[in-house]
């Protein structure tokens, strides 16, 4: 790999970008955090001073260059100076999951051989101290927040604040060595390792330089032209890469704000309270926030019900045209002009709703008059010869009343008012719920990365959105299709190495740079936007050897919101079945609707009406995947509706929650075979481990049911 | 019965047990002619967790009326901190530093989670009619300290998420540590629980036992608990009062009550004759 030069003047780090946005912003806010109800923030001074004192305080305990901190709590200011902090003294983050059990814990910290734990709560602690008995090499715990800590033996735990005062209280003494390893911090000096969940094995801890993550987020700052003004809430796991981008990488490139919000529970209201102007979400969130939005409208009076039906209606032709903010070509503060834009397309809308209801009544007056009979008729046709606009004109302003009453409220509700940038990735998105966001005015895109990656492979440009496409490689990205369809890239950002693991790194990244990711996809022609089918490996055949890909079928069913998650079996096998998993808050509402007792998740997924729904929606697809001839084969057979939800903490799903499809397999061997012996239930008793990590097991008869398949197009092609 | 001596000590976790708090001194209360609580006396310690327990109708719930200043002993004296405590108007007895929670959740439906807990401070609230009124000078000030100590305890029970909604509208559980909370908010020296566990399911009673350790571990708050399930009693207690029929038949470390006869004879049931 030829290194393409440093950058300019000294901004090889973060910590370096840290000491230019203190120079530079200053005073602007760096970090808010809600607590004790109140956003509590921090300027960039200020926040600087902390991680400094934090930096200090980790020389104090003798951190040495190149070890390795590992960082396990929810999102809070003080997890990410932790990371900073590290970085300045010439250690290297590595963000776990908070959410993992001790186990998979145990396996990071010992392969990474942190000697340092920061952790957010007590609970945190615990599972740490539970995994000290097998790994020994974790010498420092420390935490950041105090409840129920005092009791345990602070010989080896410390509370990170206290570190921050014996940092303080040191300083004279350690400060030249902390200049000095800032210092030594070069482009090529690591900046974080970040552990890949991976569908399959152990995870691997990819190691990304401060070149990968600063010239990514360079990149993509230039990309969608984020300015210091954004406003972001950080809410996605820590150890995921795309955290790490935006709300270190980015945020620090650009000198934007990272929100922390108080809790988990408390996302949403802190989402409308902060309004972030950035956004990033898994499609599970858009399609939740949807399926929320969907339920609470059903509950509607009958007004409200109509309007909010006619609207959004109404937006999906005319959203994208008229209700798109408008595109930014150079970063620039909220003006007082954009301000009395606002002001003036709120006043368009209620003046047009005022001057069409005056309209139409002064009319209908004067058309009774002559025409009392033909008036109902007349009025109801909407004859054009009424309107005195032309059609863009009064769609343009339906737009704009419509965003009065209805996308408004609406997205204000979301949180999503302010929204100039949003994106979704990880999985494919349903079109529906895409329309839906996008119809609102809110610009919602696509985006497809990795952990190796450093996040971007391919993005959508403002105004070349689709559903189906995850857009055009990312500035200074390359990407080609191999022979065999997988996708490979190549870029700045592009992962130094696995960590202690060579092989791996030498059988995913070529000599010359390319990495495999694993995904099959092709550029769509004309238009240069890459569309990714499934995974590489599970694309498979079919017995009759036609084309296997579960993902193309999964995520169609997704996209009903009664079903959550879909598991297709069917490689190397006559005919393709399927697990599904129903949305419990989607199907519970429907089953309250329809007077439908249940106790339990169980008892609703085996409901025989619930069963039908479900038959009736794996026809539906079937019939379209029928009509795409080269994957008609991937048609839905046979399938039953699980009897848990496929869960993390059960191994099912990863923790950014992807199926673990072999292991699916694997785990429940028995329903697989039922599916496929033809028999019409099947009785199966199931492990699933508790949040707190004990074990039970649920007993449950599945019944199987058989769905209606198409005749493949392609044979009927052949036959006639 | 009551050789214990008064010296401080500390406990296996750590706790100190301080010296008494509370002393309840031949306490008999009668309704007419029913006698509820016939001649009892116990004492509180400083930092202890107190549970009494005894069958249906023992005379529990009066007991802890008595201590709230809600009834007025028929007989007896109670001492508080040292002192004997005159005949008292519950408030009175609130503003000493004494808070309570009710077996029946007595929240106000309507008024959201942070209003109710704001209730809790009215004690230490000093302005004026008439600066409340206005929202002027010492009532402005004085709300935000209110607000800030209530926000301490929303964070430590773990309720952020339900601080805007309406009460009425949250689940039993939950409403019961609002209660908890609104009790917390009048900085209490003793902290009175009537049956806080009281109609909870397993995962609810694990929370509810860990905030009342808490709250006794880090605020230092004295606890006198009433509480019908015997797990939950013999764990978190330092010692237990035992009633039945409106008489103390026990009194001691729960190790001591659970083998003490006359408390197995009052739960199991045996014939009175």
């Amino acid at each position: 790999m030829t290194p393409q030069g440093a950058p300019t003047g000294e901004l090889c780090s973060i910590p370096a970008y840290l000491n230019r946005n203190v120079r530079v912003y200053g005073t602007k806010p760096a970090y808010r955090e809600k607590e004790f109800g109140i956003w509590q923030c921090w300027t960039w001074a200020e926040a600087y001073d902390e991680i400094r004192a934090m930096a200090l305080g980790l020389l104090a305990l003798g951190i040495e260059r190149g070890e390795y901190v590992a960082i396990i709590g929810r999102n809070r200011p003080a997890h990410y100076w932790a990371m900073v902090a590290a970085q300045m003294c010439g250690a290297i983050p590595v963000p776990l999951y908070q959410d993992a059990v001790a186990e998979e814990m145990a396996y990071v910290l010992e392969h990474c051989g942190a000697r340092f734990v920061v952790c957010g709560d007590q609970e945190q602690v615990d599972k740490v101290i539970e995994v000290q008995e097998h790994v020994h090499g974790i010498e420092h715990v420390l935490y950041n927040d105090k409840r129920g800590m005092r009791k345990y033996d602070h010989t080896h735990l410390n509370w990170l604040h206290d570190i921050e005062a014996e940092g303080r209280a040191g300083h004279a003494r350690l400060e030249p060595e902390l200049d000095r390893r800032t210092a030594e911090l070069t482009w090529d000096s690591t900046c974080v390792m970040l552990y890949t969940s991976g569908t399959t094995g152990k995870p691997k801890g990819a190691v990304l330089s401060n070149r990968n993550i600063i010239e990514t987020a360079k990149a993509s700052v230039a990309f969608d032209h984020l300015g210091q003004d954004e406003e972001v809430l950080a809410y996605l796991p820590m150890a995921w890469v795309g955290d790490f981008i935006f709300s270190i990488g980015q945020a620090m490139v650009a000198g934007f704000c990272v929100n922390c919000p108080e809790s988990p529970e408390t996302m949403m209201t802190d989402l409308r309270e902060i309004g972030p102007t950035y956004y990033f979400a898994p499609p599970r969130i858009f399609e939740t926030m949807l399926t929320n939005v969907m339920i609470r409208m059903e509950d509607a009076g009958d007004l409200k019900y109509a309007l909010f039906h006619h609207f959004m209606e109404f937006a999906k032709t005319a959203g994208e045209t008229y209700g798109m903010p408008r595109l930014r070509n150079k970063q620039s503060k909220p003006t007082l002009r954009r301000r009395i834009r606002g002001i003036y397309r709120y006043a368009m809308g209620i003046g047009f709703a005022i001057e069409t209801l005056v309209e139409n009544a002064i009319r209908l007056f004067f058309v009774k008059l002559r025409h009392p009979i033909a008036t109902r008729a007349h009025f109801k046709a909407r004859d054009p010869i009424l309107n005195i606009y032309p059609q863009p004109l009064r769609d343009y302003f339906k737009y704009r009343m419509g965003d009065v009453l209805v996308y408004g409220a609406l997205k204000n509700t979301l949180g999503l008012s302010r929204i100039r940038v949003a994106y979704t990735a990880g999985e494919a998105i349903g079109p529906e719920i895409f329309e839906f966001y996008r119809s609102l005015g809110i610009n919602l895109k696509q985006l497809y990365g990795q952990t190796e990656a450093s996040v971007f492979i391919t993005q959508q440009p403002d105004g070349q959105v689709r559903s189906d496409t995850v857009g055009v490689p990312s500035p200074g990205v390359e990407v080609r299709i191999a022979e065999n369809g997988e996708v490979y890239y190549r870029s700045p950002g592009t992962f130094v190495e696995y960590y202690k693991n060579a092989e791996s790194t030498a059988s995913t990244k070529d000599p010359e740079g390319w990495v495999a990711t694993g995904d099959a996809g092709f550029f769509e022609e004309g238009t240069g936007h890459l569309r990714i089918i499934d995974r590489a490996k599970d694309v498979g055949k079919m017995a009759d050897g036609s084309l296997f890909a579960p993902k193309y079928v999964e995520n169609k069913l997704k996209f009903y919101p009664d079903i959550l998650e879909v598991v297709v079996f069917g490689a190397d096998r006559e005919m393709c079945t399927a697990f599904i998993n129903i949305d419990l808050t989607a199907v519970g509402n429907w089953a309250e609707r329809n007077n439908i007792a249940y106790a339990s998740y169980q008892e609703l997924a085996g409901h025989p009406r619930v069963l039908e729904t479900i038959k009736a929606h794996v026809e539906e697809v079937n019939r379209s995947v029928a009509e795409d001839a080269i994957l008609s084969g991937c048609q839905i057979h046979r399938f039953l509706v699980l009897h848990k939800e496929l869960d993390a903490d059960d191994g099912e799903l990863t923790r950014t929650r992807k199926v673990r499809r072999n292991i699916i397999a694997e785990k429940f061997a028995d329903l697989v075979a039922a599916l496929y012996d033809g028999s019409d239930s099947v009785y199966t008793e199931t492990e699933v481990t508790y949040e707190d990590g004990r074990k039970g097991s649920i007993k449950a008869t599945l019944k199987i049911c058989d769905a209606a398949v198409q005749e493949p197009q392609h044979k009927r092609q052949v036959a006639a | 019965m009551n050789m214990v001596s008064h010296e401080p000590y500390v406990t296996e976790d750590g706790r100190t047990i301080g010296g008494v708090l509370m002393e309840l001194k031949n306490i008999t209360l009668r309704f007419g002619g029913v006698v509820a609580i016939k001649d009892i006396s116990f004492d509180v310690r400083e930092g202890e967790i107190r549970a009494i327990i005894g069958p249906n109708g023992a005379g529990k719930s009066s007991m802890l009326n008595i201590i709230s200043g809600f009834y007025t002993p028929s007989e007896g004296e109670v001492w508080f901190e040292g002192h004997k405590r005159p005949q008292m108007r519950p408030f009175r007895v609130a503003q000493q530093g004494i808070a309570r929670t009710f077996q029946n959740i007595a929240l106000f439906q309507g008024m959201s989670t942070l209003d109710n807990m704001m209730t809790g401070r009215i004690t230490r609230m000093n302005a004026g009619l008439m600066a409340q009124a206005l929202w002027w000078g010492k009532a402005e000030r004085e709300e935000s300290e209110h607000r800030a100590a209530v926000e301490k305890i929303i964070d430590f029970l773990e309720i952020q998420h339900i601080r805007k909604t309406p009460v009425g509208r949250l689940p039993y559980g939950l409403q019961k540590r609002v209660e908890l909370g609104r009790a917390l908010a009048a900085e209490p020296r003793l902290l009175l629980l009537d049956e806080p566990m009281a109609g909870m399911n397993v995962e609810e009673k694990e929370d509810m036992s860990r905030f009342i350790l808490d709250v006794n571990d880090e605020f230092g708050t004295t606890i006198v608990l009433i509480e019908h399930d015997m797990g939950v009693v013999m764990d978190l207690s330092d010692r237990v009062v035992v009633m039945d029929y409106g008489k103390k038949i026990g009194d001691g470390p729960p190790e001591e009550v659970r083998a003490n006869q006359d408390v197995i004879d009052a739960y199991l049931g045996v014939s009175h004759d």
